[in-house]
């Protein structure tokens, strides 16, 4: 039973990242190093947040104060990020030219997808962080909830994970794109909803997992919406996406 | 004259051989690494025509080298180049290297373009090839994480290296601390003490004895520590299995491994026996070590390889520009290469000539290596009786050396190769180029970064774990970056090193509290 939750939660966490880096990354060495760079910004942010919170000796219970602080550095760090890889972009550019014209499959570099791959980063770190220690004990001996807690734990923190990794991609593309377009309004968006779902998932510890878990594929949902439509997505590349190949030249 | 800077090593008379053969070997290499240093010490008070002229200068020279029929005109007319350029160059002040080419001259025109171009391969190789690293970096790391967890032999402590006499079996953290130091020192000692000899054994050209070295230390990783290696993972998982299959096993491996190693095979093949081996190490080193032993260890060891790569007379440094010097490969027991290895070519790739040092040439550049090494001889004479005109081009010699070199010993550095050398004229360049692509690290670097991982994990956090091992592969970028800034070999070891304690300590001291109560409160961050 604990062997089959193990990889039950491996695989909801973990999964989807997965086939995302396995089809969207792992063929572009830019992409690989963009990620990693992602991954290691999301670490120096948590890295400040933990010294805070260990620092501030008398709010170590209170989880809410290093959380919140958490979100904003995680933020910052975005921004950080944001700046260098805009400072690095000509160079990337170059690259991504060049490669293409030597035959290399992929696509030439956008901004988007760069913004997509820094906030796969971000998530994949995110996720990695949440949800390891908590794999590594669920494949170990024991019984969840036997105390008469939820034994929905293990479940709960894979589902979780995954929307926070899909979240920081998508939070990362609306981010990279608002900074860009200088429409302040979507960075906004992207800090609040964070704070929000990040306060929400506060309430996991009294075991109200619906009050956590549905808003936050709530606003998911929404933000991986909005993120499609800011990559340049529409309902029309949903529909042609879909149809037959040969349908599709009729029409166009 | 310059001597006194560390990348003007090798100005002084003992390495007039040296550059001789750098100009020759480097003929093609010249120019553009000559714009490289144009590059990096924008110097604006510099011509464009004058880079054009001494470009030509310099392309009358290689041409003269390239067909074999150097003519004394064609080197004085070189050295005068040289020498008209050497203040100029000297004088460019320490600006912070730019990489923008616009900013070169004005109307730089062709060069500008040229280099452009050069700067764009240059960016495209570099991020194959930190991929090209990453890939055996991660490798090594997952074998000796998957091993640390699930293999408990490699993390009890069973007995000690003679190396370290301190056992750190008190509680008490001083004592701890000074004897995890003096272990450190000891081990670090023996370990400068052994490089000496390497480099003593490699000046004095007794390859037996290093070659003998070598295939005994390998024997004895690829037999017996594998053989230990391979029981305790039948223990672990509980597998039976009989002495014949084992010893069916062990010797197909070992032997396959001793020749992919030492003699020739498939690359991929070289590289995993590599991987294998450096795992093994590790391994040994994470059982064997005592804990802070391991850590000091670590942090003298990085900065050891940044003074044995970077110091003028740095032993890697020395072993590097000694190998480059002859011509030769280094010892491919010793090297991860992403890329062909010069020692080690793929035996249906290549047209090969079985005969002594220089083994996995191709047939004509062991043709055009006699003409050379004359070449070499007379200009080293006529270098001697001009003294003094030769910093400059020792300087370029030694950039040019620089961007193709290979690394050195069991800590060690690892470069880049030189790209992009447009010189049509040049046919055995097409050739060479292929050898040099190709990113090159010591298998040193291997095994620390996995110590430090493998160490990390045997304390049975994942977080840690995932954080040394984010930071080391960040501290692999940023070498690579450098190492494309600066074209030599650069220690691989001190920033990722540097980057993975740190992320360590913090990691475990302060991130995981942090990190576990969030997990334990289903709080996300």
């Amino acid at each position: 039973m604990t062997l089959m939750e193990f990889f039950g939660c491996t695989f909801i966490g973990f999964g989807p990242p997965l086939a995302l880096f396995i089809f969207t990354i792992s063929g572009d060495p830019l992409r690989i190093i963009i990620l990693i760079a992602g991954a290691f910004f999301w670490l120096m942010s948590l890295l400040l947040s933990s010294i805070l919170w260990y620092a501030v000796v008398p709010l170590r219970e209170e989880l809410a104060f290093g959380l919140v602080f958490s979100v904003i550095f995680q933020e910052l760090f975005r921004f950080g990020y944001y700046y260098i890889l805009r400072k690095a972009e000509s160079g990337l550019k170059k690259v991504s030219d060049f490669e293409t014209g030597a035959g290399v499959i992929h696509d030439v570099i956008t901004k988007h997808s760069i913004a997509y791959v820094a906030g796969l980063g971000f998530g994949l770190m995110s996720g990695a962080f949440s949800l390891v220690n908590v794999l590594a004990d669920s494949s170990g001996p024991g019984t969840v909830g036997i105390q008469g807690q939820s034994d929905l734990f293990f479940i709960t923190s894979a589902f979780m994970t995954l929307c926070f990794v899909f979240l920081h991609t998508f939070w990362g593309v609306i981010f990279f794109h608002s900074l860009d377009t200088k429409n302040y309004i979507g960075v906004g968006v992207v800090i609040g909803s964070h704070m929000l779902i990040s306060c929400l998932s506060l309430l996991n510890v009294r075991e109200l997992y619906a009050a956590s878990l549905v808003p936050a594929y709530v606003v998911m949902l929404l933000m991986g919406g909005w993120a499609y439509v800011t990559a340049g997505g529409s309902l029309n590349n949903v529909k042609a996406c879909f149809t037959p190949r040969s349908q599709a030249f009729h029409v166009y | 004259m310059v001597s006194n800077k560390p990348w003007t090593a090798m100005t002084d008379s003992s390495n007039f051989s040296n550059d001789g053969f750098q100009a020759e070997e480097g003929a093609t290499r010249l120019i553009p690494d000559d714009q490289g240093s144009e590059r990096t010490t924008p110097d604006p008070t510099r011509h464009p025509d004058v880079i054009a002229a001494e470009a030509m200068n310099q392309n009358v020279y290689h041409d003269t080298v390239d067909y074999g029929a150097m003519s004394w005109t064609g080197d004085t007319q070189q050295e005068d180049a040289t020498v008209a350029a050497a203040p100029r160059e000297m004088a460019a002040p320490a600006m912070p290297a730019r990489r923008n080419v616009g900013e070169d001259g004005g109307g730089g025109g062709r060069e500008a373009e040229e280099e452009e171009v050069e700067e764009e391969e240059e960016l495209k190789y570099g991020a194959a090839h930190v991929i090209m690293l990453f890939k055996p970096v991660t490798i090594c790391m997952l074998v000796v994480i998957a091993t640390i967890s699930s293999v408990t032999y490699y993390t009890e402590k069973t007995g000690y290296l003679i190396y370290t006499p301190f056992h750190e079996e008190t509680d008490d953290p001083g004592s701890k601390a000074w004897q995890s130091i003096a272990n450190a020192l000891i081990f670090m000692g023996f370990i400068v003490v052994m490089t000496m000899v390497l480099i003593a054994l490699y000046k004095y050209r007794c390859y037996r004895v290093i070659h003998g070295w070598l295939i005994l230390s390998s024997l004895l990783l690829l037999f017996l520590f594998s053989y230990i290696y391979l029981g305790e993972v039948l223990v672990a998982y509980n597998v039976p299995m009989d002495y014949f299959t084992v010893g069916f096993v062990m010797w197909n491996f070992g032997v396959v491994g001793m020749v992919c190693i030492h003699w020739k095979g498939p690359l991929k093949l070289q590289q995993a026996y590599l991987i294998v081996v450096s795992a093994l190490m590790a391994l040994i080193f994470i059982k064997f070590l005592p804990d802070w032993t391991t850590w000091v260890l670590l942090g003298v060891i990085s900065v050891w390889d940044l003074v044995a790569v970077l110091c003028p007379k740095g032993p890697l440094r020395v072993l590097v520009e000694t190998a480059q010097e002859r011509n030769e490969p280094l010892f491919p027991a010793l090297i991860y290469s992403s890329a062909m290895m010069w020692g080690v070519t793929m035996a249906d790739d290549v047209p090969r000539c079985d005969g002594g040092d220089a083994g996995g040439f191709s047939e004509r550049w062991e043709g055009e290596a006699e003409a050379r090494r004359g070449e070499r001889e007379r200009r080293r004479q006529e270098r001697l009786s001009s003294s003094g005109s030769s910093g400059q081009q020792a300087r370029n010699a030694v950039r040019v050396l620089n961007a193709t070199q290979v690394d050195a010993g069991s800590a060690a550095a690892y470069t880049c190769s030189s790209r992009s050398r447009r010189a049509p004229a040049d046919a055995s360049s097409a050739s060479a180029d292929d050898e040099e692509r190709g990113v090159k690290l010591g298998l040193g670097d291997f095994i620390f970064y996995s110590v430090l991982v493998g160490k990390a994990s045997s304390y049975g956090d994942w977080n840690t774990t995932i954080a040394c091992f984010v930071a080391i592969l960040i501290g692999l970028c940023l070498t690579l970056l450098l190492l494309a800034i600066y074209r030599k070999a650069l220690p691989a070891l001190p920033i990722s090193i540097t980057f993975g304690l740190t992320f360590y300590f913090t990691t475990s001291l302060i991130v995981q509290p942090f990190a576990d109560r969030l997990a334990v409160e289903q709080a996300y961050i």
